[in-house]
């Protein structure tokens, strides 16, 4: 289809000044944190590295990065076994109440943070008994995460067919034989898209975190939100916004180089 | 080895044994967790102890109804929700228009990769970004101040600017995935016939795109009723239903009455689900 001159140039005008403003207040971030006004003026005041080495030295933000990536791995690994069996049941047998399950995984991220927030809030405290701390952050966080892996298996199941395991099984490999020999290993890159949605997910949550997290444990985004609102801790709480931004870069390499399996979770991601 | 050889035979035991573990966690756990918040709504509080009492009542639902400021809060939150739907809208169809019908194919992987990247950016961080941006003396009053005028400031203005701004790839990329299905010769068929860019676009190619754009609606619907952080970071002393919820977790400690709050922002997906079923949205998430 040829679209007129025009009609070309005023759509990629549109497009560029769209991605421009998308980036732009990446950019500042980034720019601010080496700004010597502690308010962040625009135009910056004056260049400075000051706070880089502030926030390399401050507890709280190493305190919190720590608590945030061990979240992180516990929720996606809890999500990756869980996710995956709920694919394989889904995928390879026939049963009733198939649409209900897919529709219940998928519900703890299509219902609104702030409902799965209180309703497990609620349970830990009051069902469960817990204290809230490290654990019920970790068990909130996999709730939502096993979608991501949920999806991306499925999908690959779904394109792959049954035929490999079935040749598998008539060879005379057993169950557990034919998932560790044949299965496993073409699940392998949907795992990993998996996994890294899940972790990046967990990484940035906030709202299911306020919720479960007690008063000890702060994880990265609890510590930038507690921080936000502090004149003094402004630059610190910058340089560490700006190194989350520049580190969203290694996850979409990553799915890069996974490619093909990029597409298939997008949606699990929020 | 013998429970191989069970396995094999039976495949049901296999399913049961592979779905009860996430079953158990999201079934039993997770739904549970809903259910009794859905109960606590209909339960009371002692207003002298604070202590939750379990007996029936809808006072919480009353007080929802009845009592002013919730009512101006959720409808608040609606116009915010349906505003930023309007603007992610308006920004996200002409971009993925031009990356599924005219850019080339390398330009339309670089396109895709740009539309995407922001989103493994930290949400929070994308918020508080916008603080940055809208702030006194800020890079938008800098912009501003020639053409006479100056940054909105924080308040309801930058709420629905940096909601829009944190789920404009959730409405991009379903419109792009719904474009990207229509065939271009649809396109020049219509041209053939005499249409007129214009004609096409409102004859042919919204009509195909719309359950596209309604999928990408849920997401910022659903995303922008649930929110209360961004509306803490750039919505100066306004309040979405999310607020009301969280001060009655925390501050004020009334859960039921927090558990009837939540069941809003629900109740409005559901009916905005079941009213766009019909156009086959759901089957472009």
């Amino acid at each position: 289809m040829t679209f007129s001159r025009g009609l070309r140039t005023g759509l990629l005008v549109f497009t560029a000044l769209a991605l421009a403003l998308v980036y732009t207040p990446l950019a500042l971030v980034v720019l601010n944190s080496f700004n010597t006004d502690k308010s962040f003026g625009w135009p910056p005041s004056g260049l400075t590295l000051e706070w880089w080495g502030a926030a390399a030295q401050s507890e709280g933000a190493r305190a919190a990065l720590l608590v945030s990536v061990e979240v992180a791995l516990l929720a996606t690994v809890l999500s990756l076994v869980l996710g995956t069996m709920a694919a394989l049941a889904l995928q390879r047998h026939r049963f009733f109440g198939r649409n209900a399950v897919s529709l219940l995984i998928i519900l703890p991220i299509a219902l609104p943070g702030i409902v799965t927030g209180i309703a497990l809030n609620n349970a830990f405290r009051t069902i469960f008994g817990w204290e809230l701390g490290f654990l019920t952050i970790v068990v909130a966080h996999a709730t939502f995460c096993i979608v991501t892996v949920f999806n991306n298996v499925q999908a690959r199941l779904r394109r792959l067919g049954g035929n490999l395991e079935e040749a598998s099984m008539d060879l005379g490999a057993g169950t557990f034989t034919t998932f560790r020999l044949v299965t496993f290993p073409l699940l392998r890159s949907a795992l990993l898209a998996g996994g890294l949605l899940a972790f990046a997910l967990s990484f940035d949550e906030i709202i299911v975190t306020t919720f479960t997290a007690g008063a000890r444990e702060q994880t990265l985004p609890l510590w930038i939100f507690n921080n936000l609102f502090r004149p003094n801790q402004a630059p610190v709480v910058n340089v560490v916004a700006a190194v989350l931004i520049v580190a969203s870069i290694v996850p979409i390499w990553l799915a890069q180089r996974l490619s093909g399996s990029q597409n298939e979770g997008l949606t699990g991601a929020r | 080895m013998a429970s191989t050889g069970v396995l094999h035979r039976r495949p049901g035991l296999r399913a049961g044994l592979l779905l009860a573990p996430p079953l158990l966690w999201l079934g039993v756990a997770y739904l549970g967790a809903l259910a009794a918040l859905f109960v606590t709504a209909f339960w009371g509080q002692n207003s002298f102890t604070g202590e939750v009492e379990r007996t029936w009542t809808l006072r919480n639902f009353h007080d929802l109804i009845t009592i002013g400021v919730y009512r101006t809060v959720t409808l608040r939150t609606i116009g915010i929700a349906a505003l930023v739907t309007v603007v992610d809208a308006v920004i996200a169809f002409p971009v993925a228009f031009y990356m599924a019908k005219v850019a080339s194919r390398r330009t339309q992987g670089i396109l895709v990769v740009a539309v995407l990247m922001p989103l493994w950016a930290s949400y929070l961080v994308k918020a508080y970004a916008w603080r940055g941006m809208l702030g006194t003396g800020g890079l938008v009053s800098w912009v501003a101040r020639p053409f006479g005028l100056d940054t909105p400031g924080y308040g309801l203005t930058a709420v629905i600017v940096t909601l829009a701004y944190l789920w404009l790839p959730f409405m991009i990329l379903p419109i792009y995935a719904g474009l990207e299905r229509l065939p271009g010769s649809l396109l020049e068929a219509s041209a053939d016939l005499g249409a007129r860019n214009g004609t096409t676009l409102r004859r042919v190619v919204l009509p195909t795109v719309f359950p596209a754009i309604v999928a990408g609606s849920i997401f910022t619907f659903s995303l922008t009723l649930g929110d209360y952080i961004a509306v803490k970071i750039v919505g100066g002393a306004n309040q979405m239903l999310g607020n009301v919820v969280y001060d009655n977790v925390g501050a004020a400690n009334n859960l039921p009455f927090a558990a009837a709050m939540a069941t809003v922002p629900v109740v409005v997906m559901l009916v905005y689900l079941a009213a766009v079923r019909r156009t086959g949205a759901l089957d472009n998430l």
